[in-house]
């Protein structure tokens, strides 16, 4: 069956096709663009800017590994959005269940609470949250990001999850507390197993930004303990700028865990972030 | 004491449900935001509050140079940040769903394409795009060279009349990506039929557009341009990474975002003032307020053109 719209294609439809490839090239060329040259010298680089690199040698990587210390970078990025995203899915969840299965008095009022903050930017409260962060010493410290991402992450997740758990059957609720588990194990055991694509979109709509975030490492961490990827890296990157070849390699480097991920899924990547952003 | 136990065997388990989130999204959210209010209202010696000051924070930021010059500068840069990026999303954007929605072969490999700059930091898309518009060396002025466009190349981000649209072009690469894939998906949720009975009376391509898909695609057009507003009023790091803290050259490409953490953090730039607390704070507030208005209008734009089916 072809669509109503593909009846006619002839010279309309071709031109459409042209464009729907221009733009692809558009979105493309650069991020190619950054792989290629990332193999490059820097006088490669401004002597052949467009050809394929001389070699595929892993020199530039290794350089920006050892001086930049990319694998700490690595680490702590990982164990930050890793931590954040273990601690939004336990308080979120619970508390998503609450809002969306048992009715009390507060209930409405609380879930316009977490509501109320889905468009939000938590940024422009930055000073007191900065504040707060000093005097409870947690500058400096991974905890300090953790807690901000799992704040920030809240009313979108809570919302979502409710919405994930008020479509589950009652039955299964009641026949669990027939079999005598208490309120915590019908949760635990029975009802957030259902909801694990709900758990899953949470998850991918959140770490994204996470994982690529610049603007909380910038104020809270300043030694180079903790730094994450975009961080450490905006920061090589100003020491280097004359460095292109070095510079290239770190961009790469920096862009290739979510590459591949995407790479791998970008159906599920691109239904998570679009289905987290429309429902809010 | 029996009484407390009864309470807790009814409601302890929402307690322990629920205390965790409110405990977290309370104190690192919800308070610092609240907070930022009464931290407007104060005046600070760096980060230590002095006395009440009212609203005098709010009549500096507005009035006084140079904060006046800067904050009204940098509302108007926002509102040409948002106002271009809208229009970009809005035809191109929404174009290109429409073509998609038409299942090409290959519509997945499309679809992946325009998606994948959202998977990259913004901080290297900054410095990807600064190597590649650099007048000498970089492609985009090599490719014009090669093809006899020599006189095109600019220092498009070193000159005022150049840099700030440059840097709004930049963000629409990383961000058209998400419109184009919420259009498609609305458009997808349209049923068959609508089109189908349309096609029956006699409409042309444009005509089902405009009259069938367009009104049901209002709902989405209204909440990504909702999102698209906030996300540009708070678009910091690309200025930050390929303009500095300061918007350069001579705050051209300053945004509120920037303008908000100079005053409050100081610049690391020029290594000079310390931040100002309170005035940093009544900017904070200001694009709040902003925001809040603007988004207030969108959500109730988007419900009354909510359409079932």
């Amino acid at each position: 069956m072809r669509q109503p719209g593909e009846r006619r294609r002839g010279l309309a439809g071709l031109l459409g096709l042209a464009l729907l490839v221009l733009v692809a090239l558009l979105f493309l060329y650069p991020v190619l663009l950054m792989v290629l040259t990332a193999f490059k010298s820097t006088p490669e680089i401004f002597r052949s800017p467009f050809g394929l690199p001389e070699s595929w040698a892993l020199d530039g990587f290794a350089d920006v590994w050892r001086r930049a210390s990319f694998g700490r970078y690595l680490r702590n990025s990982l164990l930050i959005t890793g931590s954040s995203a273990a601690l939004l899915l336990l308080t979120a969840a619970p508390a998503a269940y609450a809002l969306a299965r048992y009715s009390f008095r507060l209930r409405a009022g609380l879930f316009l609470f977490f509501l109320a903050g889905i468009m939000v930017p938590i940024r422009l409260g930055i000073l007191p949250l900065y504040l707060l962060m000093r005097d409870l010493g947690l500058l400096d410290t991974p905890f300090s990001l953790i807690l901000t991402y799992t704040a920030s992450g809240m009313p979108m997740s809570v919302f979502l999850l409710s919405v994930f758990f008020r479509h589950l059957p009652r039955e299964l609720e009641d026949a669990a507390r027939i079999d005598g588990c208490s309120e915590l194990q019908t949760f635990w055991r029975i009802m957030l197993p259902l909801v694990r694509p709900g758990l899953a979109t949470v998850v991918i709509v959140n770490v994204v930004p996470w994982w690529n975030d610049f603007f909380f490492p910038l104020l809270f961490l300043q030694s180079d303990t903790w730094k994450t990827i975009p961080l450490g890296m905006q920061i090589f990157f100003g020491q280097h700028l004359i460095d292109w070849s070095l510079v290239f390699s770190g961009m790469l480097l920096a862009s290739l865990p979510l590459l591949i991920i995407y790479l791998l899924m970008s159906r599920q990547f691109i239904a998570g972030l679009t289905a987290g952003a429309v429902k809010g | 004491m029996a009484n407390a136990r009864r309470w807790w065997g009814r409601h302890g388990h929402l307690v322990v449900f629920l205390l965790p989130a409110l405990l977290i999204y309370g104190a690192f959210m919800a308070y610092p935001l609240v907070s930022s209010l009464s931290y407007s209202l104060y005046e600070w010696d760096g980060f230590i509050r002095r006395g009440f000051a009212g609203l005098d924070n709010f009549v500096t930021v507005l009035t006084r140079w140079p904060f006046n010059e800067r904050f009204w500068g940098a509302l108007r840069h926002n509102a040409l940040f948002f106002a271009l990026t809208f229009v970009i999303q809005t035809t191109l954007g929404l174009y290109l769903a429409v073509l998609l929605a038409r299942r090409w072969r290959g519509s997945a490999f499309f679809q992946a394409t325009y998606f994948l700059p959202h998977t990259l930091s913004l901080v290297v898309v900054g410095f990807l795009w600064r190597m590649m518009l650099n007048p000498t060396w970089g492609a985009v002025a090599q490719g014009l060279r090669r093809v006899g466009l020599e006189e095109w190349v600019q220092p498009w981000l070193g000159q005022s009349g150049t840099a700030l649209v440059t840097i709004i072009l930049v963000n629409a690469w990383a961000w058209l990506g998400f419109p184009i894939l919420v259009f498609l998906a609305a458009i997808q949720a349209i049923p068959k039929e609508f089109d189908e009975a349309a096609l029956v009376d006699g409409a042309n391509g444009w005509q089902r557009f405009r009259f069938v898909s367009f009104p049901l695609l209002l709902p989405s057009l209204a909440m990504v341009s909702i999102l698209t507003f906030i996300w540009d009023f708070n678009a910091f790091e690309l200025v930050f990474v390929m303009q500095g803290a300061s918007g350069a050259p001579s705050y051209a490409t300053d945004l509120l975002a920037t303008f908000f953490y100079r005053t409050s953090f100081g610049d690391p730039t020029t290594g000079g003032e310390p931040g100002q607390t309170g005035l940093g704070a009544a900017i904070g507030v200001l694009m709040l307020v902003i925001i809040g208005i603007v988004s207030a209008f969108g959500v109730r734009f988007t419900q009354r053109s909510q359409t079932e089916y």
